[in-house]
């Protein structure tokens, strides 16, 4: 047993004081039920009245959330997509559309910010208000966690352009300076703003070296005795070396004049240019990758990995992601000063800045709500060859047990359950096993659901499953006494038993009313007939009484006939049968030939003799039914029949 | 490709339906209605896709589709039909039938009539009723026509509290969508693959006439009748097959397309434009099939999504008999001659596409991935 990662969280249940009160529980496949229980329990039991509840206590609830719900739906298709582009796709190609499916991903989740932010703006009560707010920090911090992963798993930025990405990054996600840049330019004296030298710093926090330029030269312009400095600072600002896309220099050009650069910073800051002006002489400072200056500004960086990432930037330009974890780990340090301790979204970004993904995504699992995020993050990483190695002691892989966590999840609720399907059929181990297990468990309350399940198991030819069904289907349509559908759906489950039992049905109606009912089906039975005896019977039975009817009595003597010859027949039906024939017997011409006549005999007899077949009292009721009433009357019309066939026959042959 | 704007809406959409134009209107449709199913708290919904005038706050684009009123609805929305421009009549799950009233000055939705147990079931040998789905209504003003799993149809009136007239037992199985063909006369489909044609006039409970697939007995889902040439019907089956019918001979459909991999679930004529005719499937695709006969050979220049159809059987041999020039380009069967251009119009296929509408240049689907997508350049 593995030590806890940490405490488990605890959930109350409302009416239950559980320390007096003792609970018992039953876990469901994405839910849990509990209720109170007296059992083994002697004393003072039946003094106290209990909870009368059952709860059903949900793990996942952010599936709940009717937000979330697009977050799921949408990126359930990029989730379809990437495991269909796959393996053709090799080396640069396939890096692209992977770093694509993850800005898919990002873009997914912030739609999603954006709404839930709409939803708490638009809140009407203070407590819902603050839920949505919080579900943003959530979002929030899943994408700020995730573009990190994409940056140092995905995109696999090398020396160099790895700050530049670090950089977007950091911009991405301390975005307030933008309403703040708004905000000043807006104003009718920018300079004079209350709020400009804080715009300014960030700006140049944030590497935005053109734009910090720009209002430099504002401030030039309004106040000539700082003008030359001004010019100077944004002078520097313009020369400091950056790696452009699309530029070719090498590395080491780049830092040879990087260094220059830094060194002519210096000096201008050892020459006292800036001296009668803090704010410049800051800037500067900031610029050369001071770390107390920098610090200084911890109210504007806001976090400790905005503070890296500037530090890196005037400091460590061209830092390799190797050494990234070193000027994280001291980053961090220095930020929080020993003042306060890291939160979890920290230890998230420090193992990421580690390059420990298993140790990402363990962090994630606990720290988030959901497992939306680390279910689709964990995939992606797989499809980068990144999780090969990595295998779970208990189900199969970490990808496939998130994504079954994730798709018993869905299943669990009332609607996303079609999600869940695609999320097991990639789960290559457990998935088959799972989506059995949760398909048979989804309520059918109509057809078109039902047939909406039916296709997914009929797919992955799901035969048990199929069967299952139809039967549901099939007792629910006997239930409601809706035989023809019943049969349909026997035929399309190919259960010949329960065929049977319909088809019994049927004739019991038949014997009972004199006439069929679901002509429609019957008639149009085709193939399907053959499913069991008895339902071919009843095929059979019905085209006899059509022929009768059509008056081709000639086809309908033969066909009675051999439905009792050959056994089709259930044995109990065969006084019908007998009894259908007198009819035909009587008719002015003779239909039955002699040798019919006493294969009919021979049948009658059979029956007559009473050969017990389906228990002693059934054989004997029916000898009763029979003497009394039918049996006379049979034997003359068939002596009588067989009388004249034989005068028909010999005069025939005769002539 | 047309330009299809999507929007999740987080429910499965059962059903969309666009809003009738007055009559002589020049206007293109922008209001349509949605039902939804399968969820703990289902909706009938109203959106438009209007210019509001001010520019949208959330950055939202130009076209998208805003919710303009919503109203709980018990049950799944099996089926979904304006009546008129304020009405519109759905068919629920739980066998109840209701007629919604939109009131466009405070952008509401009310309950202006129902008949709650429409559909039901009465169980062996006890007089207790349980509820059958309602699986699918049809209007013509004043008159509402509905199917459902218990094989009854209804023939209510939107002024009279009772059902006009009732056919009990009209089908062994279940009846899944119903059409007018001429007034007195509807058409029903059922899931053991018979097309069945009802004339109100006539007593009893039989049909004036059966047509059938033969051999398989394929559920069939869908049912729509040609706009302008009232005996040629197109329904949609369990196999994705479109099979199109000449309800005035034979008993078997003129042509059965192969289509869809899974249940076609609708299939609409264009209105005015009916060379044109569009389906959806729970595969995920949603179709669209030209066979006008001036179409140029384009199938070189769209390589994905267009195929060309194939006849898999095409009979009746009457059918020279008839005059050429009378046949609608559906009813032809000479496959050299007429090819249909089919093109896929949703770019990735998700979970099923439950219902689409066509109107104008407009078209809107909905998805069991809680997508609505809507395009207003059909034919550009």
């Amino acid at each position: 047993m593995e030590e806890l990662d940490g405490e488990p969280t605890v959930t109350l249940i409302p009416g239950v004081n559980s320390k007096k009160k003792q609970m018992c529980f039953d876990w469901g496949p994405g839910e849990m039920l509990v209720c109170e229980t007296t059992f083994n329990k002697k004393e003072n039991s039946e003094t106290v009245p209990g909870c009368p509840f059952i709860y059903i206590i949900r793990k996942d609830i952010d599936v709940y959330s009717q937000i979330l719900r697009k977050l799921f739906n949408e990126s359930h298709g990029i989730f379809v997509g990437l495991q269909r582009i796959e393996e053709e796709l090799t080396g640069k190609s396939r890096k692209a559309q992977l770093v694509r499916v993850s800005k898919n991903y990002r873009s997914v989740i912030r739609a999603c910010m954006e709404e839930m932010h709409q939803a708490a703006v638009a809140a009407k009560d203070p407590a819902s208000g603050r839920q949505f707010s919080s579900q943003v920090s959530i979002l929030s911090a899943m994408e700020l966690i995730w573009n990190l992963c994409e940056i140092l798993f995905i995109e696999v930025a090398p020396a160099g352009p790895l700050l530049l990405h670090l950089l977007d990054w950091v911009r991405l996600h301390v975005c307030e300076v933008d309403s703040l840049l708004a905000d000043v330019l807006g104003s009718e004296n920018p300079s004079k703003h209350e709020s400009f030298w804080n715009l300014v710093t960030i700006l140049v926090l944030q590497g935005r070296l053109d734009e910090a330029r720009q209002m430099l030269s504002k401030e030039a312009d309004v106040s000539p005795s700082s003008a030359g400095m001004c010019r100077v600072l944004g002078d520097l600002m313009r020369t400091m070396p950056v790696l452009s896309p699309g530029n070719t220099q090498t590395l080491t050009e780049l830092e040879l004049k990087w260094q220059h650069w830094h060194e002519e910073c210096e000096r201008h800051l050892q020459d006292g240019t800036f001296a009668s002006s803090p704010h410049l002489e800051c800037l500067c400072k900031i610029m050369l990758g001071d770390e107390a200056a920098l610090l200084e500004q911890k109210e504007l960086l806001n976090n400790w990995y905005h503070f890296l990432v500037t530090r890196l930037l005037y400091s460590h330009p061209t830092v390799k992601p190797i050494d990234l974890h070193f000027y994280a780990q001291s980053s961090l340090d220095l930020f929080l000063g020993g003042e306060s301790s890291p939160e979890p979204l920290d230890n998230i970004l420090m193992a990421a800045f580690e390059f420990d993904i298993h140790q990402v995504i363990k962090e994630c699992s606990i720290a988030l709500s959901n497992w939306w995020f680390v279910a689709h993050l964990t995939d992606l990483l797989d499809h980068c060859k990144l999780l090969q190695s990595h295998n779970l002691y208990f189900g199969s892989n970490m990808r496939e047990f998130l994504l079954l966590e994730y798709a018993s999840g869905l299943f669990a609720h009332h609607s996303l359950w079609q999600l869940g399907v695609d999320y097991f059929d990639y789960c290559p181990e457990l998935g088959r096993v799972s989506l059995e297990l949760h398909i048979e468990r989804i309520p059918l309350s109509t057809e078109q659901k039902a047939l909406k399940v039916l296709r997914i198991c009929e797919q992955r030819q799901m035969t048990e499953q199929v069967r299952s069904i139809c039967k549901i289907l099939a007792m629910k349509a006997v239930r409601n006494n809706r035989l023809g559908s019943a049969l349909s759906w026997s035929i399309r489950a190919k259960d010949a038993a329960f065929a049977t039992l319909v088809s019994d049905r049927f004739l019991r109606d038949y014997c009972e009313r004199g006439c069929f009912s679901d002509l429609d089906l019957i008639d149009n039975l085709g193939p399907a007939m053959m499913l069991s005896d008895r339902l071919t019977f009843l095929g059979k039975y019905r085209e006899f009484h059509r022929f009768y009817g059509e008056k081709r009595f000639f086809d309908a003597a033969s066909l009675l006939l051999s439905l009792m010859t050959s056994q089709i027949a259930p044995r109990c039906f065969w006084v019908t049968l007998l009894t259908d024939a007198l009819p035909l017997l009587e008719q002015k011409q003779v239909i039955f030939t002699t040798e019919q006549t006493y294969e009919l005999m021979r049948c009658l007899e059979d029956l007559a003799s009473g050969r017990p077949v389906q228990g002693e009292a059934s054989a004997q009721r029916l000898q009763e039914d029979l003497e009394n009433t039918k049996l006379e009357i049979l034997r003359l019309a068939l002596a009588r029949n067989l009388a004249r066939a034989i005068i028909k026959e010999g005069s025939l042959e005769g002539s | 490709m047309e330009d299809f704007c999507a929007k999740f809406v987080s429910q499965k959409i059962s059903k969309t339906r666009w809003r009738p134009l007055p009559p002589g209107s020049l206007q293109t449709a922008e209001t349509f209605a949605t039902g939804s199913w399968d969820n703990e708290e289902n909706y009938v919904s109203l959106w438009s896709i209007g210019d509001f005038g001010n520019v949208d706050s959330d950055g939202g684009f130009e076209g998208e589709h805003q919710l303009l009123c919503d109203i709980k609805h018990h049950g799944d929305v099996m089926d979904l039909q304006f009546f008129d421009q304020e009405r519109i009549v759905t068919a629920s799950s739980t066998g109840c039938v209701t007629v919604f009233l939109h009131h466009p000055n405070n952008q509401t939705l009310s309950v202006s009539q129902q008949w709650t147990t429409a559909h039901y079931h009465t169980g062996p040998g006890s007089p207790s009723r349980s509820n059958a789905p309602c699986t699918g209504v049809v209007c013509d003003n004043p008159e509402i026509v509905t199917v459902g799993e218990d094989g009854r149809i209804n023939l209510f009136r939107a002024d009279h509290k009772e059902a006009v007239r009732t056919i009990d037992n009209a089908d062994s199985s279940t009846l899944h969508a119903v059409t007018f063909l001429r007034t007195p006369e509807i058409l029903t489909v059922n899931s053991i693959g018979q097309l069945k044609i009802w004339d109100f006039r006539k007593q009893g409970n039989e049909p004036s006439q059966i047509l059938s697939l033969t051999g398989d007995r394929v559920p069939l889902h869908c049912v729509d009748r040609h706009p302008n040439q009232q005996h040629v019907v197109a329904t949609g089956g369990q196999d994705g097959m479109l099979s199109i019918w000449d309800v005035r001979q034979g008993t078997m459909p003129v042509s059965l397309l192969k289509a869809h991999e899974a249940e076609m679930w609708e299939v609409h004529f264009h209105p005015s434009n009916p060379d044109h005719l569009f389906t959806c499937s729970e595969d995920g695709s949603l179709w669209h099939w030209d066979a006008s006969t001036d179409v140029p050979e384009k199938s070189s220049l769209f390589n994905q999504g267009v195929r060309s159809s194939t006849f898999l059987s095409h009979s009746i041999s009457n059918q020279a008999n008839v005059h050429q020039s009378l046949i609608s380009s559906w009813l032809s069967t000479d496959p050299a001659k007429d090819r249909i251009e089919i093109t896929s119009l949703l770019p990735s296929r998700t979970l099923s596409v439950n219902s689409l509408d066509v109107l104008g240049p407009c078209l809107v689907c909905g998805t069991d991935a809680e997508a609505i997508y809507v395009t207003r350049q059909l034919f550009s």
